[in-house]
């Protein structure tokens, strides 16, 4: 059996200064929420659809209530007080806002116990929506039988729900557990999510409700047609995490990626909004037993895979830590890292190997996201393929929980139907061909591979250790993350970032807290 | 003399031989070959082989084959358009901004618009640069100012402004239904509004992008794959410090 002689004083010590990092958030998750969370909030009441100008329903209110400057109660008690002054539901009420100007602030307010009442219902009817969404999926893995390990986990990016929904149907008979429906380029920095069934974007379509729909509805037909159960993914980041996580929460998606600092380093998101929309998405996930994934593959597309390792394994147990104190369960922590050792490289094989095994290491309950070479990945489709399938051969070899495949063609073109076939068929006869040769192997004791695996456990130990001492946001003002600098007040969606009132009121988030044991 | 055509070659001196990879909407059967086979005929090759067919689920089939082409290439209508400065390393370009225009060159850089993939700006722009080139933050003669993804074509102009930048330098990766091309040409059309295009160089990059491309988009030079920073970083030098030297007459 391949294992590492890791160092247990250096995985304690990381842990520590990871909880102590995380830990130092209390006063941004109790006293403030954003626009985005509220948005949330209303979705979760039943508020859905946009008006003929597209602009979606959630944020006709919230621009109100921003406006009125009347937020610091959340969104929440003024829709019910809304709802029950005018004896309507959540979705006319807001039609009227944006349809004939009314002015959900200037209404008097009912009395508190109604307003609880109605909320108190609302919430019992979504979080039923969601517990019975999660009992299905559950359900249906028992009926099937457990995904395999390593996941196929594949890509679909038409740019068009329907013709995603042939190339998913597709992928997912020749032997894909995981369709990701990759979404339009610039989503991540819309701060609402596009309402209906889309045909249009760059390098994939929007991630909206009812493509969610129309895909998990795919997936399930070909689920009882193959006695597999196929799961589906999106990406629960950019400025509208909780948005999106609702969302697949409703639509029983079953992985989402939601990384609590990619936003920040990669799509110049504000650290606090960020920080704060990963807090409440992340506890929807829990809720609904959606498995988390994490971008820690991104470090090592923008830095070298060797020298910046250690930025990975800081990355992934922040993220553990930050995913506890949102109430997700470690076997629902797709922590991730990437094979992108450059090939030219003398042994990278073994770097990988190294690498790969410390995060299953170091996460065994983890079901860790493995991602594939891509910054070497050139036009010379035969070499990329050749890659994949060494990196496939690590996924099956240590055990990793999902293979987000390769594609031959990656640095041409989104991927033909041809590619990703291709793709799955490599996999395949990796996994096939060395699926229980790790058993018959060991290292050789205090090898490069042991060497290496704990040279970056200290790195990351080292560094988490004095993000601990400087705190995490100046740290990354500093630009000790990825080479960025992102200073604390700079980014996008600080203005959509609020204080909470005495009397602020969520809901969902109270009563998910407390199912959560949080 | 005839003249010697540019053929294929497979293993033997002009035998043409190509090799193909493609899908159709067809089952994996005798009669979806048999559609492969024809359609290879009406792009007018011969001696097709399918060597391999896949079944690619939802009606859908994958083939593999080889085909003769009796197409050729007449060497002498063969016309490209590249950069023609010549390439030096990073100190020999230091040296010679040193010497042939005394002061740093400002290049801000950016992927605009909706591209949200730095990996290409970041590989000639970032200090660590890419495959054993440093980017141009490294240089001593430059002024990097790399503004990273999503960024606006008037952000992009305005920062080049308020820095009196020497050089545009725009990253394009995503290509999906010509999505570069939009973008290239709105940010030339705001140049030309805002009266930048001839104050600067503008310069674009990425992996469908050729210089006869990026000349024809109304660009100073493009770079595609496999450009270094060092390709670019000369490319600047020099062209500044002709244009530099066309002005001092």
């Amino acid at each position: 059996m391949l294992k590492l002689e890791l160092n247990d004083d250096l995985v304690s010590r990381a842990r520590k200064a990871a909880r102590q990092i995380t830990g130092s958030f209390g006063w941004l998750f109790e006293d403030y929420s954003s626009l985005t969370i509220e948005r949330t909030v209303l979705r979760m009441m039943g508020l859905d659809g946009a008006l003929k100008d597209g602009k979606p329903l959630p944020n006709v209110v919230t621009d109100q209530l921003k406006a009125k400057g009347a937020l610091g109660k959340g969104a929440a008690i003024r829709l019910a007080n809304a709802m029950l002054n005018k004896d309507l539901g959540a979705t006319q009420i807001a039609e009227a806002m944006g349809q004939h100007h009314l002015d959900i602030t200037a209404l008097p307010m009912a009395p508190a116990d109604e307003i609880y009442s109605l909320l108190q219902e609302l919430t019992d009817t979504m979080l039923g929506h969601i517990s019975s969404q999660k009992a299905r999926r559950e359900e249906m893995f028992r009926r099937f039988g457990p995904r395999r390990v390593p996941a196929i986990y594949v890509i679909v990016a038409t740019g068009n729900i329907h013709e995603d929904v042939v190339q998913a149907k597709a992928a997912a008979r020749e032997g894909a557990d995981i369709i990701a429906v990759i979404r339009s380029t610039a989503q991540s920095l819309l701060d609402y999510v596009p309402y209906g069934a889309t045909t249009v974007g760059f390098g994939g379509t929007y991630a909206t409700q009812e493509n969610f729909r129309i895909m998990r509805a795919a997936l399930d037909e070909v689920s009882e047609a193959e006695g597999r159960y196929i799961s589906l993914t999106n990406y629960a980041s950019g400025l509208c995490m909780p948005e999106i996580a609702v969302m697949g929460a409703i639509e029983r998606l079953d992985l989402m990626l939601n990384d609590a600092m990619y936003g920040i380093l990669f799509r110049d998101i504000n650290p606090r909004r960020t920080l704060l929309d990963q807090s409440f998405s992340r506890m929807i996930n829990a809720y609904a037993g959606i498995e988390i994934q994490t971008g820690e593959d991104n470090y090592l597309t923008t830095s070298d895979a060797i020298e910046k390792a250690y930025t990975v394994t800081a990355s992934q147990l922040l993220n553990e830590q930050f995913a506890l104190l949102s109430g997700v369960k470690p076997e629902k922590m797709g922590l991730g890292h990437a094979y992108e050792i450059d090939p030219e490289l003398e042994n990278s094989f073994s770097y990988e190997l190294a690498h790969a095994m410390l995060t299953r290491e170091l996460f065994p309950q983890a079901p860790v996201k493995y991602m594939p070479p891509t910054k070497f990945a050139s036009g010379n489709i035969f070499k990329t393929h050749l890659m994949d399938a060494m990196f496939n051969f690590i996924g099956q070899l240590t055990g990793q929980g999902v293979q987000l495949l390769g594609m031959m063609t990656e640095a041409i073109h989104t991927p033909h139907l041809a590619d990703r076939s291709l793709a799955i068929e490599n996999a395949q006869y990796l996994f096939r061909a060395v699926k229980d040769l790790s058993s018959s192997l060991m290292l050789a004791p205090d090898s490069f591979i042991h060497q290496r695996a704990n040279q970056v456990l200290e790195e990351a130990t080292l560094f988490l250790e004095k993000v601990a001492s400087e705190g995490l946001l100046e740290a990354m003002a500093r630009g000790e993350f990825a080479d960025i600098k992102r200073p604390e007040n700079g980014g996008k969606g600080l203005d959509g970032v609020f204080r909470k009132d005495e009397d602020y009121y969520n809901p969902f988030r109270e009563r998910m807290m407390k199912e959560l044991g949080l | 003399m005839k003249k010697q055509l540019i053929r294929p070659y497979g293993d033997t001196s002009g035998d043409g031989k190509l090799q193909l990879s493609f899908s159709l909407p067809v089952s994996a059967d005798a009669h979806g070959k048999e559609a492969a086979r024809l359609l290879l005929r009406q792009i007018g090759l011969d001696d097709i082989e399918i060597t391999g067919m896949r079944n690619l689920n939802e009606g859908f089939t994958h083939f593999i084959a080889y085909a003769v082409t009796s197409a050729g290439v007449d060497p002498d209508s063969i016309k490209v358009k590249v950069v023609e400065t010549p390439v030096m390393d990073m100190e020999a370009t230091d040296a010679y901004i040193k010497e042939r225009i005394g002061r740093e060159l400002t290049v801000v850089g950016a992927c605009i618009e909706s591209d949200a993939h730095t990996v290409g700006i970041d590989a000639i722009m970032n200090m660590k640069g890419y495959n054993h080139r440093y980017g141009l933050e490294r240089y001593q003669g430059f002024n990097a100012v790399n503004m990273g993804a999503q960024v606006l074509s008037e952000d992009l102009l305005a920062k080049a402004r308020e820095l009196k930048a020497d050089a545009i330098l725009v990253s394009q990766v995503v290509t999906q239904k010509n999505i570069h091309i939009k973008n290239l040409t709105r940010l030339i059309e705001l140049a030309e509004a805002e009266r930048l295009r001839d104050k600067m160089l503008f310069i674009c990059g990425g992996p469908r992008i050729s210089h006869e491309l990026a000349i024809e988009l109304g660009y100073d030079a493009g770079f595609g794959t496999g450009s270094y920073s060092t390709d670019v970083a000369s490319y600047i030098a020099i062209t500044m410090a002709e244009r530099l030297a066309r002005k001092a007459k």
